[in-house]
């Protein structure tokens, strides 16, 4: 039953006017994994939910959740499907425990299971202690695991996270991950996460997309993406030296198997077909070059994520916005 | 034929399962407005401005008809209205305290306006609605809980404020109603529910089309004052445009226009519909509403209206606010039902 798509994705297109938001969307997802949906802010990731959920209707195309098309049966799907939106918001003026209650009711669970139901989903997530408390007091971390508690209420056959992850401390972070592996390991739920940070979602995905501009430009296990990047069979290097000069420049452009090089402020980045590390290193002592910063760029996720950028940028034109986007992750990643 | 029964058994499982969904979904929703009304520090401020409202009201209208009766004695020739004494309790004021009718004309649309300005943007902000929309539930359970569980709160506030001063004017000044009395403020009182949940409606359409609470108020109070207050003013700065009555000539031709257009101008208002009703249910000596020729008046006979022929009079007011209400009602629905919700 593991293989068989729970969630199935053909065409969907959904257009604001003249931007399309999501272009011809195609994606399976199975049942009992947890899928990661990766990509820059404004890549069309949070739409793609909204039809999923059947809150905004598709342009062009469809999807089906356990069978139920998603625009018109919305009221099937949402009794399977649990969304925890980007930034979750629970009523402040109520306690954690009685947010759960009104969702319960809303769902028409009946009085008398509600009590129990609301305790066990509290322990789960850790946190009855704080059960009682006005939801304003919550910190980013607790509403986090409240939203869990209340996707939970209903019990969903499907799982949807936007942006789980974003504010949440290291710790915070750490147990919110686990707690989702648990959800898919202990109760074999199907997980759809979105969000834009590579790192969190690398250690828990069984597989990723990653999405830019409203297309899927690449989709599948973390392995499979590296290793598709491996046998391209380039080295990606990012070096910055004290003084960064043109006698440098010139020794790195005769080196054997440089592809290309780029100057970026005092870094350089190269691009070759062999690993030049040993030989810059070297020459970087003998001329006494101060090394200040080198990077080998290897097959991990974000690595995957500027190749495939890179391949979608060269496809498509690119407005203003998403290129700033896009070097504010980069910056990230360097800093 | 096997297949089209279990089809058929299906459906009808479904149909019942919808209809159980819209009651728990709704039945859910409008306890928890209501427990959010009750418990919120906004009911306090309502609770303050209707208590202070009605002891006004009450205190203007006890020493209003006290200082007329006295009056009255002491000029036997001055004719004093002896009928109908108990809903003068509701129309009179004092000397500088305006009446309850006029109070609550005035102060009325305020409560609705509290009750909705934020319904439904203030949960658009704080992310609650995106989670909402999300359950198993109809979408327009939401803004017919809300709509619902403030308009229950407006009619519990007017009937016992209404009934609140009556009973004290009956205690204070031992004016007995009679049973045409009891009907006719009853009467005035749903029509007063309906005016104030009109304000309701307009402060939820300015909810779901704008982003921020504090548009929305200041937005439908704005619109609140327009009415009560600027409406009359263009209204007769424009009938005087398109009907001057400047000279006696002109107040000869035009006269009867001017006035006519002025009233019907007016009559847009919901502000102006509703006391206009309100004084034809209050006051059954109010005859007429419309201006009334000489010839009209000869031979009439100086008397009270049967109730019947007050409620005809101003039958096409309450339809006219009841037809503004579910206006404001529907595009306010209309315009939650296609919005995109999503977080922020």
């Amino acid at each position: 039953m593991t293989d068989t798509p729970i969630i199935r994705i053909m065409d969907l297109t959904k257009a604001y006017g003249s931007k399309t938001a999501v272009d011809h969307l195609n994606l399976e997802i199975r049942r009992g994994e947890i899928f990661g949906l990766l990509g820059p802010n404004g890549a069309g990731k949070t739409t793609t939910i909204l039809m999923l959920l059947g809150l905004t209707e598709p342009t062009h195309g469809m999807a089906l959740i356990d069978g139920h098309d998603c625009t018109r049966q919305s009221m099937l799907v949402k009794r399977i499907t649990g969304y925890m939106p980007d930034n979750i918001g629970f009523y402040s003026d109520m306690t954690g425990r009685e947010n759960l209650r009104f969702m319960a009711r809303l769902n028409g669970i009946p009085e008398h299971e509600i009590n129990p139901l609301i305790d066990g989903l509290l322990e789960k997530v850790g946190m009855t202690h704080a059960a009682d408390q006005k939801t304003e007091t919550y910190s980013k971390g607790m509403r986090q695991r409240l939203g869990i508690a209340d996707v939970l209420i209903k019990d969903p056959e499907v799982i949807i996270m936007d942006e789980p992850t974003t504010g949440l401390d290291p710790e915070g972070m750490r147990e919110f991950l686990s707690l989702i592996k648990q959800l898919s390991v202990e109760d074999k739920k199907t997980i759809l996460v979105s969000s834009h940070q590579l790192y969190q979602i690398q250690q828990i995905c069984d597989r990723v997309g990653i999405f830019v501009d409203g297309n899927l430009i690449a989709c599948g296990g973390i392995d499979e993406l590296g290793s598709q990047i491996e046998t391209e069979g380039h080295y990606t290097l990012e070096i910055e030296t004290e003084p960064c000069d043109s006698r440098f420049l010139g020794f790195i452009e005769g080196l054997k198997g440089m592809t290309g090089i780029t100057k970026n402020g005092n870094t350089f980045v190269i691009n070759s077909s062999e690993d030049l590390r040993e030989e810059i290193t070297k020459y970087l002592i003998t001329n006494e070059y101060k090394l200040l910063h080198l990077h080998q760029k290897g097959g991990d996720l974000d690595e995957i994520y500027r190749v495939y950028f890179k391949e979608a940028e060269k496809e498509g034109d690119d407005s203003d916005g998403k290129d700033g986007s896009r070097k504010r992750l980069f910056g990230r990643r360097g800093a | 034929m096997v297949k089209t029964a279990a089809g058929n058994a299906f459906s009808a499982a479904e149909g019942h399962n919808n209809k159980s969904i819209r009651y728990h979904s709704l039945t859910a929703l409008y306890q928890k407005e209501m427990a959010d009304h009750v418990t919120g520090k906004r009911f306090i401020i309502i609770l303050i401005l209707v208590i202070a409202m009605t002891i006004a009201s009450v205190y203007g209208a006890v020493t209003g008809i006290g200082s007329a009766l006295k009056d009255a004695a002491a000029d036997p020739k001055a004719s004093f209205d002896a009928s109908f004494m108990f809903l003068k309790l509701f129309s009179t004021g004092g000397s500088s305290i305006p009446s309850y009718m006029s109070l609550i004309a005035l102060i009325g649309p305020f409560i609705g306006l509290i009750l909705g300005f934020d319904s439904i943007n203030a949960e658009k902000n704080s992310g609650t609605l995106n989670r909402l929309v999300s359950q198993p539930i109809y979408r327009d359970s939401i803004i017919i809980g809300k709509f619902l569980a403030s308009s229950t709160l407006i009619t519990v506030m007017i009937f016992s404020t209404g009934i609140a001063v009556g009973c004290a004017g009956f205690l204070c000044s031992g004016i007995r109603p009679t049973g045409e009395e009891l009907v006719r403020l009853l009467i005035y009182l749903i029509f007063t529910d309906i005016y104030v949940c009109f304000w309701l409606a307009m402060a939820m359409l300015f909810s779901v089309f704008t982003r921020h609470a504090t548009t929305s108020a200041l937005s439908s109070i704005a619109l609140w004052l327009f009415f009560a207050i600027f409406m009359s003013l263009l209204a007769g700065i424009m009938a005087n445009a398109a009907y001057p009555v400047n000279t006696e000539y002109e107040q000869a031709v035009n006269g009867l226009k001017n006035y006519d257009l002025n009233l019907n101008l007016n009559r847009l208002s919901p502000y102006y519909l509703y006391s206009e009703a309100g004084s034809v249910l209050m006051n059954p000596a109010t005859r007429a509403i419309n201006a009334v020729s000489y010839a009209q008046l000869v031979g009439a006979l100086r008397g009270y209206l049967p109730l019947g022929q007050s409620l005809l009079l101003i039958w096409p007011h309450l339809v006219g606010l009841l037809a503004l209400t579910f206006a404001a009602f529907t595009i306010s629905y209309v315009g939650f039902m296609r919005q995109e919700i999503r977080g922020n």
